[in-house]
């Protein structure tokens, strides 16, 4: 527990701060007793660099270009932003206008209205938010129980069955989708909620992030619970998931901005608003409205972007935590 | 609990906590484990093999008749004449994807790593494109690229430059998709080098600035070094990622203009199986990549090891 509350308390208010720590802490699975003590050194590290001048930083000509660098960044990305939202906005006139008018004249939030109201996106949100639901709770659940024995568990075969649910990363879905669609037709469940979530609710990443977080903490905690004569739902749920909340977390936000975001399986499985999810949607919206109609498309896309941004703005230390996992290697 | 035995067998010495499975154990982990396995097992194992045997066979993918042709699907890709094209597309996608998202994601990873006012938020502004899905910055952004009405075409008139035909010219076209994908994806670059900066040792750097060693050769001499394992990580992950690009190609060109102007090897694997019901053809195209995947992957394992 206090090895938990150690690392938990080191977190800053900016949330990228910490990445660098929290991630290796997470991809090396040796930070349960080194938790403690690699906080310490880190920390003094990162003070002592803050009060040097890095190279580029010295100087007024280094911050102006920093300051231009940060301007022209800001630029490419919220230009395009911009545009997008204000020409979903716009009547077709002032779309079709060259050059471009910065402001919507006159605004016609209309397009919004017309979205739900031709191409049923509500039906498309409720969709997203079942899929992405059931995906993530299956995910998540079905993640750290197998990482829990894969983790703490003596099994024959242990080693290739983690082998295996590895190895299953590196198979691309666009390679699995014939066969997967043959089966999925043949049962007749194409258009349904079932053949859409089941071949996507295995999980290799997860069982990977959740595993190497086990194995970084103490052997002891759990040992002691286990001589106290706790079950394996106790040792979980009282042991081992209090001191994983913050891995879970990442596990889960990864999994809500994959799922949501899921593109070619669905788009092969559904025709049309019954099962749909947003992105494919979307596409249906632009099929339907083509080239002609960009107002109401780009209301669409202002609209099926929004619920996730808002969820990255929110707890985007959390999901950024959970990429980095793995990836920074100490 | 059992206490472990020790013999004068050398396999027990390796491995010294060896004690006999206990059924009880063994059965939970069964219980834990199973849903999991028989769920890749089921979707992404079986399959694997069953794109292989497929690949044999004349099939359209609705009708349940399928005719043994042995290995003329693979012999037709590798005598078609949009092959080229195709795989060319496909090289030229995944290098400039790659080396864009890497070198921006760098730099601005280093740009943001300085002590400036304000970037915490640009910071977010960098990732946030990342979390937004393909399909809805495709869509957008084919707007954006829009030759008579779009932004970019605003902006380059500004400087008097005439618009290039983004979307019936196919080099032009798959120059837009590549900008479209580097735009959405440098943010998840970006975060893994910023994590990797600021966990590497800064020492060195002081030690490089107290020798009077300029920013650029510091750069060059002590920061790249620290953060290869990052960038190694980085480019296999980005190359793999790439390679299987499929949401903005759909939404934004259907693979042309022209039929194939930036049809990539995963989305003809998806207009033969599903648009032009060659599901056969299809499936030796996806076992192609697959190869062309495992031998990336294999190459990156091999590295690995030598690294470590």
């Amino acid at each position: 527990m206090s090895i938990t509350n150690r690392t938990d308390g080191t977190e800053t208010t900016e949330p990228f701060e910490l990445i660098g720590s929290d991630g290796r802490a997470g991809a090396t699975g040796a930070s349960g007793p080194a938790g403690a003590g690699t906080t310490g050194p880190q920390a003094a590290a990162r003070t002592r660099r803050r009060t040097t001048p890095k190279p580029g930083e010295r100087g007024t000509t280094g911050k102006m270009l920093g300051y231009l660098g940060i301007l022209v960044t800001v630029a490419v990305i919220m230009v395009p932003l911009y545009f997008i939202v204000i020409t979903s906005l716009k009547t077709r006139p002032d779309i079709y206008s060259d050059p471009i008018t910065w402001w919507p004249n006159p605004l016609a939030p209309e397009n919004y209205l017309y979205v739900q109201q031709e191409v049923a996106f509500l039906s498309y949100l409720r969709n997203s938010m079942i899929i992405t639901g059931i995906l993530v709770v299956v995910k998540v659940t079905l993640g750290v129980l197998t990482a829990y024995a894969l983790a703490y568990l003596r099994f024959p075969g242990r080693n290739v069955i983690f082998i295996l649910v590895i190895a299953s990363l590196m198979v691309p879905n666009q390679i699995t989708v014939i066969s997967n669609y043959a089966l999925v037709a043949s049962l007749g469940w194409r258009n349904t909620f079932q053949g859409i979530i089941l071949p996507l609710a295995g999980v290799a990443f997860g069982t990977f992030l959740m595993r190497n977080h086990f194995l970084s903490l103490p052997r002891e905690i759990r040992e002691a619970a286990l001589m106290d004569g706790a079950g394996f739902g106790r040792t979980l749920f009282r042991v081992i998931l209090p001191m994983s909340w913050p891995t879970v977390v990442a596990f889960t936000l990864i999994t809500i901005v994959n799922e949501w975001n899921e593109y070619l399986w669905p788009f092969l499985m559904s025709d049309g608003a019954e099962v749909a999810p947003l992105p494919v949607g979307l596409t249906f919206l632009q099929n339907n409205e083509g080239l002609t109609n960009w107002g109401p498309v780009m209301a669409g896309t202002v609209l099926a972007s929004l619920p996730i941004l808002i969820v990255f703005l929110i707890l985007q230390k959390q999901m950024i935590k959970g990429l980095t996992a793995g990836a920074v290697k100490g | 609990m059992l206490s472990p035995r020790t013999s004068g067998d050398l396999s027990e010495v390796v491995v010294p906590r060896r004690r006999p499975y206990a059924w009880r154990e063994v059965g939970l982990a069964a219980a834990l484990v199973l849903p999991n396995l028989i769920l890749l097992a089921l979707f992404t194992y079986r399959p694997l093999l069953d794109n292989i045997r497929l690949s044999f066979y004349h099939w359209n993918i609705s009708s349940p008749r399928r005719t043994f042709i042995g290995f003329a699907n693979y012999l037709e890709w590798f005598t078609a004449r949009d092959t080229g094209t195709v795989v060319l597309n496909t090289l030229i996608f995944t290098v400039a994807a790659v080396l864009g998202s890497m070198v921006l994601g760098l730099a601005l990873a280093l740009l943001l790593d300085q002590k400036l006012f304000g970037r915490g938020a640009v910071r977010s502004m960098v990732f946030a494109p990342f979390v937004i899905s393909g399909a809805a910055i495709g869509v957008a952004f084919q707007f954006v690229f829009d030759p008579t009405f779009g932004l970019i075409k605003d902006l380059l008139e500004r400087i008097g430059i005439a618009s290039p035909n983004f979307y019936q010219v196919p080099g032009w076209a798959l120059f837009m998709v590549t900008v479209t994908y580097i735009w959405k994806n440098v943010g998840y670059v970006f975060v893994i080098y910023l994590a990797a900066l600021q966990g590497r040792r800064a020492e060195l750097d002081e030690a490089a600035e107290i020798d009077g060693t300029s920013a650029v050769r510091t750069f060059f001499r002590v920061v790249l070094p620290q953060l290869r394992p990052t960038t190694f990580f980085l480019s296999v992950t980005v190359l793999l990622n790439s390679l299987q690009v499929f949401d903005i190609i759909n939404v934004m060109t259907r693979g042309g203009p022209l039929g194939t102007g930036t049809t990539t090897m995963v989305y003809q694997v998806y207009q033969e199986t599903f648009v032009n019901s060659r599901a056969g053809y299809g499936a030796a195209v996806a076992t192609i990549m697959f190869l062309v995947v495992l031998a990336i992957t294999l190459v990156q394992v091999r590295l690995q090891d030598r690294q470590d």
